[in-house]
């Protein structure tokens, strides 16, 4: 644990001539924590030499819930976690349930999973990039520009399940509406604008030389540190580690798909707002081919009991990549009607392990933008 | 990846003294785990994360458990001679498990892609033997979730480098994730200055006779 002793950072432009430590707390009402989230960090001039994280204030034992409810109960209290992501909470809720109990899944269900999985990724790293500009002091203007974007695909969310972010669309061995052909036809119309939205932004951003200067180099982390602290999803990739839960555990439907992994190389802030930008292109190829190969069929498994739907006794631990990183659950039954433990393994929490050592050594300004990129929601850290 | 049997044989010649004990699972995900003991817990993950084979270097879930103590009846027919006569009466025993809490780890490989292989640990207890001990050294990703185990549960982690509350508040006491937990009335009271303060502002509040006058109040009413 080389991080927890604190040395003394070397005499530089910015640090107190007289060595006194200035302790802040950021957040927990600061506009750049994306939510009731602090930090103490103690400062030398302007570097950070300490930072602590504060969490819980959002804090409401999701997990005793989870085990006092019954299992379809819970599945509209996981759109809560990652308010951004609801249909990929669901669906992590659901294949973790289906392990447990060993449902399969129709082929048409499968695809719509795939396919509203893929959307919400979309909507997910767009607002993350405008969020993330905003924290660079682009106040605003990225942030619609996105939020533009993110807004079509919620709409898409609402005519199909009936709520733009609280969607509660997943069941047990399938969905729980079926997608009619106008609503394909408008997924498509939606997907296939997307990439001159991102040819925009992209050009708007990623090559800015503020954006270049205020994340290049910031944040780095070490591929051993990563794998160590269990750091997932794009947050991982951009160490260069390849791992990506899609094509490691080949869940779903996503071993018929084609698909590359961007994977980064230095591990800064840069790398993995980039690979935001290109794991979107990704979602956007794989959203085609699902248009292309879904096929009219059942979407749910009809074996399935809604009512007393009680698996056998057993455990299981069913995670899938979302757009945060691993989500996971992990559930254990007893044979009643109520799981006996119900645990949620949130990513952006765990990936908030390392965010002292990213911070170490920077600037104030410089904890906003890696928070940012470390891309964290408070429903889903605090449960 | 190796089955389960092979892995806790590997571990045994690599960890001379280690007790590892596999817990079936019944279900149909068919994730068994390996139990193992307190002292040689650190030596275990060690083995498994370095081992070129296993190479299980990425540590993704740790979850606490709470098992209370349960007692198991069991009727069973027995044949006894009453009064010279053979009868059949039914005899209960009772045979009484105590509770313990349990520390999960999901652990797979980023190197292999393989896995889950799951460890996990049992405390002696659920009072003062509530002590386990930590994986943080080894597995850097256990160190918040070890911290939210010990917050929900009351698992103390030996060796973990930060071991404090991190969803609840300080100052709070009980350990809400147990299955005998009961809120409390009113759990946001905290002690705070205002009840003395309170009392000592009641001396202001009553009338003093020589300043306000008091005395001709009550005499013209």
């Amino acid at each position: 644990m080389s991080t927890t002793e604190m040395l003394p950072p070397p005499p530089t432009m910015t640090s107190r001539l007289d060595g006194e430590l200035l302790e802040v707390s950021m957040g927990p009402q600061h506009p750049s924590t994306h939510g009731v989230f602090r930090m103490n960090v103690a400062l030398d001039g302007e570097m950070v030499v300490k930072l602590k994280p504060v969490f819980g204030y959002l804090h409401r034992n999701h997990e005793k819930i989870g085990e006092n409810a019954s299992y379809l109960g819970s599945m509209p209290y996981t759109d809560r976690l990652d308010y951004f992501c609801s249909m990929t909470n669901n669906w992590a809720y659901a294949l973790s349930v289906e392990k447990l109990a060993g449902i399969e899944v129709p082929e048409r269900a499968e695809y719509l999973r795939v396919i509203l999985a893929e959307l919400t990724r979309l909507q997910n790293h767009a607002s993350l990039l405008g969020f993330l500009l905003s924290d660079m002091g682009a106040w605003g203007t990225p942030l619609m520009y996105a939020f533009r974007e993110r807004e079509k695909i919620l709409d898409l969310f609402e005519s199909l399940s009936g709520s733009r972010m609280m969607c509660d669309y997943m069941r047990f061995g399938g969905c729980r509406v079926d997608a009619g052909p106008d609503w394909m036809e408008q997924a498509k119309k939606i997907v296939d604008a997307f990439p001159k939205f991102l040819d925009e932004f992209e050009q708007l951003i990623l090559s800015n030389e503020i954006v270049i200067a205020r994340t290049q180099e910031v944040g780095k982390l070490s591929a051993e540190l990563a794998i160590n602290a269990g750091i997932t999803g794009p947050m991982l990739r951009a160490c260069g580690v390849n791992y990506d839960l899609r094509k490691v555990d080949g869940y779903g439907f996503y071993p018929r798909f084609k698909f590359r992994v961007p994977l980064g190389d230095h591990g800064d802030c840069y790398d993995r707002l980039m690979m935001r930008a290109l794991e979107m292109r990704e979602s956007i190829g794989i959203l085609k081919q699902a248009f292309e190969q879904i096929q009219p069929g059942p979407i749910v498994n009809p074996k399935i009991k809604i009512r007393a739907f009680k698996p056998p006794i057993g455990e299981a631990y069913g995670r899938i990549e979302g757009p945060k990183g691993e989500l996971g659950f992990y559930l254990i039954s007893d044979g009643s009607a109520n799981p006996y433990r119900y645990r949620v393994r949130p990513p952006s929490f765990i990936n908030l392990t390392v965010l002292e050592d990213l911070c170490l050594g920077h600037t104030v300004a410089d904890v906003m933008v890696i928070l940012g990129s470390i891309d964290i929601v408070m429903g889903e850290v605090d449960r | 990846m190796e089955s389960l049997e092979e892995i806790k044989a590997r571990i045994e010649a690599a960890v001379p003294g280690a007790g590892i004990g596999i817990i079936a699972n019944p279900g149909p995900a068919q994730q068994s785990s390996l139990l193992i003991d307190h002292e040689h817990a650190s030596a275990v993950a060690k083995f498994l994360r370095d081992d070129p084979a296993l190479r299980l270097d990425y540590c993704s879930n740790a979850s606490g458990l709470d098992w209370l103590d349960r007692t198991v009846k069991k009727t069973v027919k027995m044949k006894k001679m009453v009064d010279g006569v053979e009868k059949e009466v039914d005899e209960t025993t009772e045979e009484f498990f105590s509770g313990y809490l349990e520390a999960v780890y999901h652990l797979y490989s980023m190197a292999h892609k393989h896995g889950p292989v799951i460890i996990r640990m049992r405390t002696a207890d659920r009072a003062e033997g509530a002590r386990l001990p930590s994986l943080t050294p080894i597995y850097r990703s256990a160190e918040l979730q070890e911290r939210e185990i010990f917050d929900l549960y009351g698992v103390r982690f030996d060796g973990h480098p930060d071991l404090r509350r991190i969803l609840m508040w300080d100052e709070f006491e009980d350990f809400p994730m147990r299955k005998d937990y009961r809120e409390p009335d009113d759990y946001e009271y905290e002690p705070t200055p205002h009840d003395d303060v309170l009392e000592k502002a009641k001396t202001h509040y009553t009338p003093r006779p020589q300043l306000d006058g008091a005395e001709n109040i009550t005499a013209q009413s």
